[in-house]
């Protein structure tokens, strides 16, 4: 088979076809399914580092100084910076880029913003098929900023191989990313704007937080239908292998305590590539990927099995109190079962 | 036909440290569905082209107070232009002189806005132009 015009530029090298097809990706075009699996057999090589905490702690400042440290060390860097959607318009202001023009001009360096379009998880739907992309487009280092929410910033962790988890001191929320289970996600905690007041509090905070944590109190947890699932623990025995977060100071703003943070994202990698227990972890995640998809594909399926009239009779006799929702799926699974799915075109 | 997510870069070129203006734009089509990149200030031609490029942007607006406009106008299409990006229209926003509007939209420029143009011409301006985009497929 003659490979596609677009992969092949983006394999190449093209930035103009590399931002085209991240659009295409974004909008989830159907005509991306093919291109996505050309590339699939290119991905694999690219270190994927997540950066994730309140907005304000200061990611957006760190990932300039991290690319610029990563360039000095001759590897190329991408970027993917996630700002939320405006649930009111639909719009979006992206504004990470400010951070980040000390990287303009640099060919090694792809700096791509993206809105959530109304997902939850601190990514969009689309992320994690962008940073495949990039990965397959032949950058060492693909560098994802959440949207920092809060809340439920589970996605980074099954996207990225190292999560970094940023703090600040002085915005008084360090409990509460806690008390959000942020910390379940974080591989190394960094705690910038090391130059204000309340730093060191903040270190030493954080620092209990991990010592005091039991290993296996320290369980990494993964969103499953809708459930959070544990990764399976390790046989008894087996607890050196696991990984402690380190809790690190930076001046993101003054290119501080990067050194030591590159050091230990450099660790983390090889204890990647090296320990049983994330090997589960991805293996885990793989797994989940695949039943999410799956149910997207099949929901979407379904749906377009659905004759539009038996959908608007149906939603009538519920909003007449004369079916309930669960009776009106058995009878929507059954007229689909019995009729089937319309031959795929 | 797909809705599809408008993405625009509101750009400033130029040493002039006011981006008042660029904010509301920004802001105001925001509130109008769009995606809007904003760089920030005190941005070259060449960090707004290779911007325009990664972020794969509809449309280009560049804020420009300074009285700059008949330099750095052209300087940012020509960018553009190096970067096989001579598709992506660009709009200016600002106080430009009527003359000056003329020859800009001479070199490549899609629309000249002043200063107290009300948001929604440029909201509309902008739909326009995607959805002749589109169309053209
Ligand atoms: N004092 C100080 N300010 C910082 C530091 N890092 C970032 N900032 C500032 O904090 C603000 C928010 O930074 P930003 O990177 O946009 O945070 P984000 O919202 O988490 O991406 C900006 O004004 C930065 O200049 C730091 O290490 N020290
Ligand atoms: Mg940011």
């Amino acid at each position: 088979m003659p490979m596609d015009k677009l992969v092949a530029e983006v394999l190449a090298g093209n930035r103009r076809a590399l931002a085209r097809l991240l659009t295409q990706v974004e909008n989830e075009r159907p005509e991306v399914l093919p291109r996505l699996t050309a590339l699939f057999p290119h991905t694999g090589r690219a270190h994927i580092i997540g950066i994730t905490g309140a907005p304000g702690t200061g990611k957006s400042s760190l990932v300039n100084a991290l690319a610029k440290r990563l360039r000095a060390q001759q590897q190329t860097v991408a970027i993917i910076a996630v700002d939320p959607t405006s649930p009111f318009s639909g719009g979006a202001i992206l504004g990470d880029r400010i951070r980040m023009v000390e990287l303009a001009g640099d060919a090694g360096v792809f700096i791509r913003s993206m809105a959530t379009r109304g997902s939850l998880g601190g990514l969009a739907r689309a992320t994690r098929d962008m940073v495949r992309v990039l990965d397959a487009a032949g950058f060492d280092v693909v560098l994802v900023e959440t949207v920092g929410a809060g809340q439920n910033e589970v996605d980074i962790a099954r996207t990225a191989q190292t999560t970094l988890v940023v703090e600040a001191p002085g915005l008084g929320d360090e409990v509460q990313a806690i008390k959000a289970g942020i910390l379940e996600i974080a591989d190394i905690l960094v705690v910038n704007k090391a130059d204000r007041p309340g730093a060191l509090q903040t270190v030493r905070s954080l620092k209990m937080m991990v010592e005091t944590g039991h290993p296996a109190a320290r369980e990494r947890f993964a969103a499953h239908h809708g459930r959070l699932l544990p990764v399976p623990a390790l046989p008894a025995g087996d607890e050196v292998s696991l990984w402690q977060p380190p809790v690190l100071q930076t001046v993101a703003t003054e290119n501080t305590g990067l050194d030591d943070l590159l050091a230990a994202i450099a660790q983390h990698r090889q204890f990647w590539h090296s320990g049983s227990r994330v090997t589960q972890l991805q293996e885990r995640y793989i797994e989940i990927e695949l039943y999410e998809r799956l149910q997207q594909a099949l929901m979407q399926r379904f749906v377009q099995a659905l004759p539009p009239e038996l959908v608007s009779a149906t939603l009538q006799q519920i909003r007449a109190r004369r079916l309930d929702p669960q009776s009106a799926i058995e009878q929507l699974l059954n007229q689909v079962e019995t009729h089937g799915y319309p031959s795929s075109r | 036909m797909t809705t599809r997510a408008v993405r625009v870069l509101i750009a400033k070129p130029g040493l002039d440290g006011h981006d008042r203006g660029a904010k509301v734009i920004a802001r105001a089509l925001r509130d109008a569905g769009m995606e809007v990149i904003y760089t920030g200030l005190r941005q070259t031609p060449e960090m707004i082209a290779e911007a325009a490029l990664q972020e794969d942007v509809d449309v280009v607006g560049l804020s420009i107070l300074s009285g700059a406009h008949m330099t750095l106008v052209p300087r940012v299409r020509e960018a553009m232009n190096a970067r096989d990006l001579s598709d992506v229209p660009v709009l200016v926003g600002g106080i430009i002189p009527d003359e000056d509007r003329d020859s800009l939209m001479g070199q490549g420029v899609a629309a000249v806005f002043g200063p107290a143009t009300p948001t929604d011409e440029i909201r509309d301006f902008i739909h326009r132009l995607v959805a002749e985009k589109d169309a053209d497929g």
